[in-house]
């Protein structure tokens, strides 16, 4: 089975003075993590979503999946962990009760990504089942520069082989486990990213192609671009 | 969610932009494109070929108005997921005294509204036709445009006399090429002549009974009725041609789309006591009826199979404009299979 999991543990602590954490944000008609949510339920490949949520927000989420998904069989939500690889493993637990199978695939992504489409989605499945790991990304465009003590540049490296990390994220669920459970307390307080993990333990990690739009909204100007790109667009014409 | 849409923003342009879909919209069901074919009458606008005020008034827009796909959502548990549907692009009209493609208040997809080029489609359930049979997913592609020959001929049989020894096809097009397999299908007996002017698509047409070069062969008085699918500039000399031609009474069908306004020897028609009727556009029940052909009539859609010169990958926006750069220089239709 290929399970969605929208990661939603943050509690929007970058957004300046909204309260709300940002995933909960309305942009256009609905909060932001409603987009998100629905463009993984409709997916032609998706079997089942699973959200996993900050547990002091977790009745806030049930209310909103009661409003806008009543009936939804195939969505489900768990208390995220402490930090995103043990909100996935969190999320993976709740899947194991549902499906053991060694090919099943998760499809994580960011609940403060709504820009998200079917062909990354489609992407990222294509690539979880033949390689087993993937990771959504786009080319630099800016010069990326590197300092170790955040006082001068230490490196500066060739553009064309730098690219930015978005999600989603795609993984064989048995390849996380076996990966997740053989890190080191030290190892996963360092690492904050999933594929950083599977490098950590000799995995390749493949890339597919994201796209500019795909914004995370972690600051209160991608809030307002967000909204601008939605906006700007809404009522001008019938689609 | 938020939907990502193709439009044409000016002539050869196309960009991305976005829109929001509601799930919770009961009336709608959210269809994911799959394959689209591009009609001249996209190409009129991206390569800026309409009036400049019309490309003023309506662009930005998504362009295409012919597709298929599969529905993803439905609201009301009545399609299936994956069931496979052809779209329809015509959207409301309430005045139904008129058919519902002529309708005053009706819109067009492609035209006054975006058309298909999107990531998803939120549509009503009115305005799409299951479908089911594998392997002809490029030909439903365009069963809009094969709805419009089976809508332009089943309104030639309502109001045309029934002497229909001999009939005439102007055209040697796509539009002309379905026009004659209609016919073929629906009159076996009447005898069909498509005139053109481009020897290799004439040698598409080996189902009718005679073509014509009309750049070597003037053509003689003989025919009942007669369908003019030139359109463009052709249109005007092409109609006159067949009001020099048809038998007294006959009817000529006017499917060509001119840009210009076209002048007609109305002292002919009015001496023969022709009737000229326009069809351009059709209806669900056109549709419907283009599936069963595509669905049943295994001669009709091999036949049909014959109107697809390429199929292209879309994936990026720069596949788009190499399909519609391919599309000028096609025989007939380029089938994009939407990947976006």
């Amino acid at each position: 089975m290929i399970f969605g999991a929208i990661l939603a543990g943050g509690t929007g602590s970058r957004m300046g003075n909204y309260t709300l954490p940002k995933q909960f944000l309305p942009l256009g008609d609905m909060p932001i993590i409603i987009h998100v949510v629905e463009k993984f339920l409709v997916h032609p490949k998706i079997d089942c979503v699973v959200i996993g949520v900050n547990p002091e927000w977790h009745q806030y989420m049930l209310d909103l999946i009661e409003k806008y998904f009543p009936n939804q069989s195939n969505l489900l939500l768990v208390d995220g962990g402490t930090d995103r690889n043990s909100t996935i493993d969190h999320i993976i637990c709740e899947i194991r009760k549902h499906s053991q199978n060694d090919d099943d695939i998760i499809v994580t992504h960011d609940a403060v990504r709504p820009f998200v489409t079917v062909k990354m989605i489609s992407d990222n499945i294509t690539l979880a089942k033949k390689y087993g790991i993937c990771d959504t990304v786009i080319p630099a465009t800016d010069t990326i520069v590197y300092s170790e003590n955040h006082m001068y540049i230490t490196d500066i490296p060739i553009r064309k082989n730098v690219y930015q990390g978005q999600t989603p994220q795609s993984f064989q669920i048995k390849l996380f486990e076996d990966v997740y459970h053989a890190m080191t307390k030290e190892e996963l307080d360092t690492v904050t990213d999933a594929c950083k993990m599977f490098m950590l333990k000799g995995h390749q990690v493949y890339l597919a192609e994201g796209h500019v739009s795909n914004i995370k909204i972690t600051y209160a100007d991608d809030y307002k671009s967000a909204q601008i790109m939605l906006g700007s667009m809404n009522g001008e014409k019938m689609s | 969610m938020i939907n990502h849409l193709y439009r044409l923003t000016s002539p050869f342009l196309i960009e991305r932009c976005c829109s929001e879909i509601n799930l919770q919209d009961k009336n709608h069901l959210i269809i994911q494109p799959k394959k689209l074919s591009i009609c001249k009458a996209d190409m009129r606008y991206y390569f800026g070929l309409r009036d400049a005020a019309v490309l003023e008034k309506r662009l930005p827009m998504a362009l295409i108005h012919e597709a298929c796909g599969e529905v993803l959502y439905d609201p009301n548990g009545i399609f299936q997921k994956h069931q496979k549907v052809v779209l329809l692009p015509n959207i409301g009209g309430t005045d139904d005294f008129y058919l519902e493609n002529y309708r005053l208040d009706s819109i067009f997809r492609s035209s006054k509204a975006d058309g298909f080029m999107q990531e998803l489609v939120s549509i009503s359930p009115d305005q799409v036709v299951s479908y089911q049979r594998d392997g002809y997913d490029d030909v439903f592609a365009f069963t809009e445009f094969i709805s419009v020959g089976v809508h332009a001929v089943d309104s030639f049989l309502k109001i045309s006399h029934n002497r229909r020894n001999h009939i005439c096809v102007f055209g040697d097009g796509a539009l002309s090429y379905v026009v004659s397999s209609v016919l073929k299908k629906k009159l076996p007996h009447t005898k069909i002549t498509v005139m053109g002017k481009h020897p290799s698509k004439l040698q598409y047409f080996t189902f009718v009974d005679k073509t014509i070069n009309v750049n070597y062969q003037k053509p003689k008085a003989e025919y009942d009725h007669a369908f003019e699918c030139t359109g463009g500039s052709g249109c005007a000399k092409a109609i006159n041609q067949i009001i020099d031609i048809i038998h007294p009474q006959g009817t000529i069908m006017l499917l060509g789309v001119s840009e210009e306004p076209v002048a007609i020897n109305t002292r002919m028609v009015l001496e023969k006591g022709l009737t000229l009727m326009g069809r351009s556009r059709s209806g669900k029940k056109d549709f419907e009826q283009a599936v069963e052909m595509i669905t049943t009539d295994r001669v009709f859609a091999s036949r049909m199979k014959h109107l697809i010169s390429e199929k292209i990958d879309v994936a990026f926006i720069n596949d788009i404009s190499r399909a519609f750069d391919l599309a000028q220089t096609v025989d007939f239709k380029v089938i994009m299979n939407w990947l976006m």
